[in-house]
């Protein structure tokens, strides 16, 4: 099921107003977030947001093309090593 | 010989179900197709006229996009996915399913043929 569109799509309010704040003052700083629901509105183009992946932010830098997705899409809470033995890559933390 | 869009040709069949040998017509766009022609969806490919004919290539051919062109934008929508580097179009790199589903166990239209992976030991 979608989102009514009635009610327009979801952005964080707190995450907004940080970004408005930023547009109003011309700075391009990075912003960390939490909101991996909140789509992408043409307002946060030319931004790098930090989107919460679980462990840390991962610093996205959001292009025109990525309008009307979601933070969370760019932010893969999921780290696979493959199966089998421990090897260096299996055990070493990113 | 019936040729529309390109190189579908099925005969023996009702043109209700033969236009659905084309790539991007089901058989709900089929039916729209031959109510906008006034063609009867009963009457067999083999039997149809030339002038039917041109008339549902011509229908084809400028409202619905079909075949090639259609599976070329598809190919498109998948490359923007993996080109943004959005979880979708990780899924698609990687070959598994794309809207949630689980792969513990099945996912083999995505995944294919059954691989065993066995434990590989540290050397």
């Amino acid at each position: 099921m979608t989102r009514s569109t009635k009610k327009g799509p979801f952005v964080d309010p707190s995450l907004m107003k940080k970004i408005a704040a930023l547009n109003a003052k011309n700075d391009k700083r990075i912003v960390k977030t939490w909101s991996r629901a909140t789509t992408i509105v043409p307002e946060m183009v030319g931004h790098t947001i930090a989107v919460h992946d679980g462990r840390r932010h991962v610093p996205i830098y959001i292009t025109e093309e990525m309008i009307g997705h979601r933070l969370g899409e760019f932010a893969p809470t999921r780290l696979f090593r493959g199966h089998g033995a421990h090897t260096e890559r299996s055990t070493s933390l990113k | 010989m019936a040729r529309i869009a390109g190189v579908d040709l099925p005969r023996e069949k009702r043109v209700e179900v033969a236009l659905t040998y084309i790539f991007g017509i089901g058989a709900t766009t089929s039916r729209e197709i031959l109510r906008a022609t006034g063609v009867n969806p009963d009457t067999r490919v083999r039997n149809l006229t030339e002038e039917e004919v041109a008339k549902l290539r011509d229908t084809i051919e400028r409202n619905y996009k079909v075949e090639g062109d259609l599976q070329r934008e598809v190919q498109m929508n998948i490359k923007r996915l993996i080109d943004l580097g959005t979880y979708r179009g990780l899924r698609h790199r990687r070959g598994l399913p794309v809207r949630g589903q689980r792969t513990r166990t099945n996912a083999r239209t995505r995944k294919g043929p059954r691989k065993t992976v066995g434990v590989r030991r540290k050397k």
